[in-house]
């Protein structure tokens, strides 16, 4: 019988032009199996929605260094719902502050990930926690 | 509305769906197909393939452009490698064209070749006829990034654009067989580089030998520079199309058309056929355990391939 294949959309929303986190995760994610749609820099979160929506993704990693989290995370948990397209799972990563964890949580953000957290257990939740369509 | 009706009104969702049924083998997604298949042939069906890097991904994107400036709708499919060890992939074609994401005309599609080792995946087939029945006026097909004989691409689009790059050998790698007797149109991109007019030279030499086995469409070679110098690459793709058009005309007017769309179905059925056929009979001797006898058979030489092959096809093609 056949089985689905995890599709994963590694994003970067905003402005800051440092890619190495995304690159690292989603070559993990490629070693896990994953389908991984890479975007690159600079993508608007109407952008990322868009991308899933024609990418069939199973969940949205946004990697994010630039301190704007705030703010364009929830963007994209809000234009996904938007568009029904909250079942999607998305999880964040990058240099984030532990205070700000609850309130990306709180917009829809599954999970962070911060600095030092082995690709692996990222790899593992993604697996553990999307639905699979 | 049904997913038939939701597709060949556009719904991008739907059709993104279908085509991951296609490519996890859903038995489903036949069935969409078989529905789908009577309204389809109606797209222009464009391949760009070449080595990695030449620049398909940036390239398409500049058709992209040109193509929306005539109001054209498009869909693509861009097909990236499947790891040999995970199944893992990264899609990352369409980071050069994701200025069109939002466009709703545009439709990009990324799927992994998931072992195919003709420079495309075995669900692109179908994906045409998805993309198609949506009416897309163009679906472009970006191969992975192939070598010297993945040619699997010519089966499926009317034209056929090979990329090259300069400094890639001598005139010699330009007279083999394989990848340059599929071009319909040669692209010399990053032709601001050393070498690009010899490279041209070489293949316009070998076009031009070929040309005498009565051949008449004449392939051109058209040279594309460097992406940075914008209205240079404009104008290059502009020149490309003109010849992606000027194929199209030719393949209608000779009628050549006819016999490209035989050969496409028969292609198609073979598929169908080792689907509905082969990969059943071996799922059959997958899960009874006469595969594992076979092979055991096999290395303690008490038997052959071609007798142990003769054995299921009595067994199972009655008929035959």
């Amino acid at each position: 019988m056949a089985e689905r294949k995890i599709r994963v959309l590694v994003a970067k929303p905003g402005l800051d032009g440092h890619d190495r986190g995304a690159k690292v995760i989603a070559q993990a994610f490629r070693d896990a199996g994953f389908e991984v749609i890479y975007t690159g820099l600079r993508q608007t979160p109407e952008r990322i929605v868009a991308t899933a929506e024609q990418e069939d993704v199973d969940c949205v990693a946004l990697s994010m260094l630039s301190g704007s989290h705030l703010t364009l995370m929830p963007k994209v948990t809000k234009l996904l719902k938007e568009k029904s397209m909250d079942d999607i799972l998305v999880v964040g990563g990058g240099v984030i502050p532990n205070e700000d964890i609850p309130l990306l949580k709180e917009a829809g953000v599954s999970e962070i990930f911060t600095p030092g957290t082995p690709t692996s257990l990222c790899a593992e939740y993604i697996k553990n926690n999307i639905h699979l369509k | 509305m049904d997913r038939i009706e939701k597709i060949r009104n556009g719904d991008v969702r739907t059709a993104s769906r279908l085509i991951r049924d296609l490519e996890d083998e859903f038995p489903q997604a036949v069935s969409a197909i078989k529905e789908l298949y009577p309204y389809t042939g109606q797209a222009r069906v464009v391949g760009l393939t070449g080595a990695p890097g030449a620049g398909k991904s940036t390239l398409t994107d500049g058709i992209l452009e040109a193509l929306r400036k005539k109001g054209k709708s498009i869909g693509v499919l861009a097909v990236d490698p499947s790891s040999p060890y995970t199944g893992g992939a990264i899609l990352g074609d369409r980071i050069r064209m994701q200025r069109h994401a939002e466009d709703p005309k545009v439709f990009i599609r990324s799927l992994a070749t998931r072992g195919a080792l003709g420079g495309i995946s075995k669900a692109v087939g179908d994906s045409i006829h998805v993309l198609d029945s949506m009416g897309k006026d163009f679906v472009i097909i970006e191969t992975v990034g192939i070598g010297q004989q993945e040619v699997e691409i010519m089966n499926y689009a009317h034209t056929v654009i090979v990329v090259l790059v300069p400094g890639m050998g001598d005139g010699v790698q330009t007279i083999k067989a394989g990848i340059m007797e599929i071009a319909d149109v040669f692209v010399i991109n990053k032709a601001d580089r050393d070498g690009a007019d010899t490279l041209a030279a070489e293949i316009n030499l070998m076009l031009d030998m070929a040309a005498s086995n009565q051949q008449i469409w004449r392939t051109p070679v058209v040279k594309i520079g460097n992406v940075i110098n914008a209205s240079e690459f404009k104008q290059g793709i502009d020149e490309l199309l003109g010849h992606v058009d000027k194929h199209f005309q030719y393949l209608q007017n000779s009628g050549e058309i006819k016999q490209k769309m035989k050969n496409k179905a028969l292609f198609e059925i073979k598929a169908a056929l080792n689907n509905n056929i082969n990969q059943v009979i071996y799922e059959q001797l997958l899960n009874d355990g006469s595969l594992e006898t076979m092979i055991n058979k096999m290395t303690e030489r008490s038997s052959d391939a071609y007798t142990l092959s003769e054995t299921v096809t009595a067994k199972y093609l009655k008929n035959i």
